[in-house]
């Protein structure tokens, strides 16, 4: 295993770690989590 | 806000105003040196024949004070009052965040003395000498633990994305301003670069570019996540997507900055590897601008009566024209026109004018009123005028432009039967002078627009006082959190 190696071992977790954070960004357990940090510019306000 | 028993505690804006009311000084101020750069590239004689005052000492100055002094002190400004507002919690170290203050404005001042006098390390968007570079990086480093601190300290579960992008922002730049400035001193303002040759231009352009990507993106992305919800009275359109879109940004700027290097002696693959990535960066920053876009679904009639939300979504568009339009220059064949010509001027002020400078006039004119106690700016009027005279000054600079520097790079390219060049250098620059004076006019307008803007703030300040903005008992918060 030479640097080249490495390098492409470091890209392509990159990149699935990228995929990863999309799925985790869109899973359904996550919505409401989500939906209430949306409000978090709004709250204290009346 | 109800009345409650409880102790009430405040927000600590100090440095917002303070770096508030500095950005609308040093926007008139850098502003003003782009017109007069401007104009000595219409008219060379204005240059005066004084050294202080030529184009070469100049120019630094004016991106000095556009880039770091105007748009700077907006960022730590409205970091500042965004964090503690989506923290819920009062800003950490208080006392540093003034040191933050004056000691970013002394940066800026010696920058105002030593550009003139021609001290420059010669590095674009990174003139200043070394002494300066170390005051930078202290000033840059209270402001982390200033903002940081902040958040470890928040009242509230979850952080903000707004605080993503400007904690992007702040950690990028101290990375890149630390590995760029890396120099070896010969003498109190001289240095050297410590890379030498390719390797050094290669720096120097992933410093640039992320410089773009992180100082005058990620930063003003900030503000579009915490403002135009704000202004628009409803949350952003799709939180999930503001995540993608972050670690979108992410994971593919770093890779652009040798598309400024195109046709150079960087290795041919290095690149086409900036080139590739360039054009997976329009995917993420149309994600963001679509975002920021569809938060006004069903409140588009706002923008009828509302100057300060047009500032916002016009500069949205703005974001979204200069993320297609760098991509495509970032195309090898394409650049080979682009390149050296005053294309290139125009794609940066369609970005800058219109992406950083109309986020940045619309977020303050959201909070000079509520930083000095007031319902709203003095003039309305005056926000509508600022807009249209900006808004025209805008499409002057950049059609101009983009005449002169495909005319540019279409006269260079030229060639006769025999390969011999169709003109000489002299001709393709007598062509670009009328759309240099179009130029010279558009800066005057913007320049005007940000006067109007300084005279409104200022109004408002002597009608007001420093107001005190109480954090929300959280009571009330928690349970969402």
């Amino acid at each position: 295993m030479d640097i080249t190696d490495l390098r492409i071992i470091a890209t392509l977790s990159a990149f699935v770690t990228f995929i990863g954070i999309w799925i985790w960004a869109w899973s359904k357990r996550n919505k409401n989590d989500f939906d209430e940090a949306a409000k978090l510019p709004f709250e204290g306000e009346e | 806000m109800s009345a409650n028993n409880t102790v009430q505690t405040f927000y600590d804006d100090y440095a917002v105003r303070n770096f508030t009311v500095m950005a609308v000084v040093w926007g008139v101020v850098g502003m003003l040196m782009g017109v007069i750069i401007a104009s000595q590239l219409a008219f060379p004689e204005l240059n005066l024949g004084i050294s202080w005052t030529s184009f070469g000492r100049l120019r630094p100055l004016h991106t000095n004070l556009v880039i770091f002094a105007f748009g700077g002190c907006a960022l730590f400004g409205t970091s500042f009052y965004v964090v503690q507002r989506t923290c819920q919690t009062k800003l950490k170290f208080s006392l540093l965040s003034r040191y933050v203050f004056w000691g970013y404005q002394a940066v800026i001042a010696a920058a105002i003395i030593s550009l003139p006098m021609g001290y420059t390390s010669g590095k674009e968007y990174a003139e200043l000498e070394w002494p300066i570079d170390v005051l930078l990086l202290i000033v840059w480093l209270m402001y982390a633990t200033v903002f940081f601190g902040t958040i470890a300290a928040r009242k509230v579960k979850h952080i903000y994305v707004a605080n993503w992008f400007y904690g992007a922002f702040i950690i990028v730049v101290a990375i890149l301003h630390i590995v760029n400035s890396m120099e070896v001193p010969a003498g109190w303002m001289k240095s050297y670069s410590a890379y030498a040759g390719v390797q050094d231009a290669m720096i120097q352009w992933w410093y640039g570019h992320n410089a773009v990507g992180f100082f005058l993106t990620a930063g003003f992305l900030g503000m579009m996540y915490y403002f135009i919800p704000k202004q628009a009275e409803r949350p952003i359109y799709s939180y999930r997507l503001s995540i993608v879109h972050f670690w979108g940004l992410i994971f593919t700027y770093m890779w652009a900055g040798s598309h400024h290097l195109h046709y150079t002696a960087l290795p041919d693959w290095t690149q086409s590897v900036g080139m590739v990535l360039s054009l997976i960066l329009l995917a993420p920053s149309w994600g963001g601008m679509i975002n920021g876009m569809m938060t006004m679904s069903g409140a588009w009639h706002k923008l009828r009566d509302d100057p300060i939300l047009r500032f916002l979504i016009v500069a949205l568009s703005f974001y979204g024209m200069s993320t297609f339009e760098g991509p495509m220059m970032a195309i090898k064949t394409v650049n080979a026109l682009s390149h050296y010509t005053d294309w290139t001027i125009g794609h940066v002020h369609s970005g800058a004018l219109g992406w950083v400078g109309f986020i940045t006039m619309g977020a303050i004119y959201y909070l000079i009123p509520r930083l000095y106690g007031q319902k709203q700016m003095y003039s309305k009027k005056a926000i509508e005028i600022h807009f249209w005279v900006a808004t025209i000054g805008i499409v002057l600079y950049i059609t101009a432009m983009w005449i002169s520097g495909v005319t540019e790079g279409l006269m260079w390219r030229a060639m006769n039967d025999d390969g011999t060049l169709t003109y000489t250098f002299v001709e393709a620059v007598k062509a670009t002078h009328p759309f240099y004076i179009i130029r010279m006019l558009g800066g005057l307008l913007y320049l005007s627009g940000m006067v109007i803007m300084l005279w409104n703030v200022l109004k408002t300040r002597s009608l007001g006082q420093p107001a005190r903005a109480a954090i929300p008992s959280h009571s009330s918060t928690l349970a969402h959190a």
